[in-house]
């Protein structure tokens, strides 16, 4: 069961117009930057995919990574719970003319929605944004004297993530903090794409460390020097 | 007494994240705020033992690094560098988000636009202009053991900013149990502004004055002390 693709374009080829896509990372860390710059590629050279809807904590940073699909044009709404970052022109000039949608999810709750996606629960109950903004429209009930929000899961046709070693069949382990969404994420799509900056055989991860099981992650590509979005962005780079 | 200036004379906000940090317990496991918050680490009291936690996957985490020393896979959750302290672990998003909601936090701080005398918070956003943008904030405010607030006693142009009932969008309901301000100390019980410390020479007249809800008392309010060279 052999889930290696050779290169980032071909791993990112399927990926249709309209497709809802998880892309991991949190801030400056854990984004999956080539397989972001692959699709981004595809659109420049064939105009698809486009009406993306993508799902992350934020919403691009600097001119690289989600800021440069968005910059791109190729971004129908986003999906995250912290978008006003401090380099976010992209995503904030988009927005303030009504060119791109915005659904807000408070932090956990879309960590949550993620998961549960991934775990097969329909919805569940939190008792985070209870008689805020955010819970508008939402049922609520009380359980032992507390008000709780319902939230439904979050799902979508693809997920991005990016993970430190790997295996053919796609077992996967994270670097540090770059951990974040990226479990959540491979366990929540219906096509889980993941890069890797070490790709081995199976049994080149000891069993005891793997984080992601293969079962999560449908298509794995290693690009061995990834590039870290903080230092894009801190650099000034452009895509 | 009464050449008291209140715009002059309160606090400092390394001043208030000190008097903050004085009621961080041993053994305690604690969120800090991005920003104003985030102080309050400077401040913590030698000899007690206290584990920061961080919403994008990090427990244990030290001060930041020297500059040219960033790992950028190793920040927090408002994107600046940090370091690890022995025992320290990383996990993923949903895992960081139970250990908030699931109550196994002992202490959470955050900044405020405005508090309510029922623990009502407001820090979010001021209006519905601009770039909505939420973070964990509505997260924080449940679960954790004690929700503390930090933040001036009045805005820049000198209104409350503890009020009786918040104007701007609400982040959580009946959630803030202490704040820390630049004039004072007060607990929030049973929908009621509870006054525990003011700082000396400031009339409980003139507190009041820049309150927005009535401050009342249960026994002695205490001089609010801190070093004067934060």
């Amino acid at each position: 069961m052999d889930k290696t693709i050779s290169t980032v374009a071909e791993a990112v080829a399927d990926i249709p117009d309209g497709a809802q896509v998880m892309i991991g990372g949190f801030g400056g860390s854990g984004a999956p930057i080539e397989l972001i710059h692959a699709l981004i590629d595809r659109f420049r050279a064939t105009g698809s995919p486009k009406n993306i809807t993508v799902i992350n904590n934020n919403a691009g940073n600097g001119y690289i990574g989600i800021a440069a699909m968005i910059k791109a044009g190729m971004v129908k709404k986003m999906i995250c719970s912290f978008p006003r970052s401090s380099n976010a022109e992209a995503f904030n000039e988009k927005f303030l003319a009504g060119e791109i949608e915005l659904e807000l999810v408070p932090q956990g709750t879309l960590a949550e929605r993620i998961r549960a996606t991934g775990a097969g629960i329909p919805a569940f109950y939190t008792p985070t944004s209870f008689g805020t903004e955010l819970a508008e429209g939402k049922p609520t009930e009380e359980f032992d004297g507390k008000m709780y929000v319902r939230e439904r899961w979050l799902k979508a046709d693809f997920a991005l993530i990016k993970g430190q070693m790997g295996d053919t069949v796609g077992n996967m382990t994270y670097r540090m903090a770059g951990r974040n969404f990226n479990p959540l994420m491979a366990m929540a799509a219906a096509k889980t794409i993941a890069q890797v900056s070490e790709l081995g055989e199976p049994g080149s991860i000891d069993p005891q460390q793997v984080i992601t099981p293969g079962i999560f992650v449908d298509a794995i590509v290693e690009v061995a020097q990834p590039q870290q979005e903080e230092v894009l962005v801190r650099t000034g780079v452009v895509y | 007494m009464s050449d008291f200036n209140i715009m002059a004379d309160k606090l400092s906000n390394a001043q208030i994240a000190w008097r903050a940090a004085q009621d961080i317990e041993d053994g305690s496991y604690v969120n800090l705020g991005i920003g104003f918050p985030e102080m309050i680490a400077k401040f913590q009291p030698e000899g007690r033992d206290v584990t920061y936690h961080t919403e994008n996957g990090v427990l244990g985490f030290g001060k930041a690094p020297k500059d040219g020393e960033e790992d950028w896979d190793l920040i927090n959750a408002g994107k600046t560098a940090i370091t690890l302290n022995p025992g320290a672990s990383f996990f993923h998003h949903a895992d960081s988000f139970s250990m908030v909601r699931g109550g196994h936090l002992d202490l959470a701080v955050l900044g405020a636009y405005q508090v309510a005398q029922n623990g009502d918070l407001a820090n979010w956003r001021v209006g519905s202009k601009g770039v909505p943008a939420v973070g964990g904030a509505m997260d924080l405010v449940h679960g954790a053991k004690r929700v503390a607030v930090v933040t001036d006693h009045v805005t820049k142009d000198g209104g409350p900013k503890l009020v009786e009932t918040c104007t701007f969008p609400l982040t959580g309901v009946g959630c803030v149990t202490r704040v820390y301000t630049s004039l004072a100390v007060i607990d929030i019980e049973g929908g009621k502004f509870i006054l525990r410390e003011k700082l000396p020479g400031l009339s409980m007249e003139a507190l009041q004055a820049v309150t927005g809800a009535t401050l009342h008392t249960e026994g002695d309010v205490l001089d609010l002390i801190v070093p004067q060279d934060l």
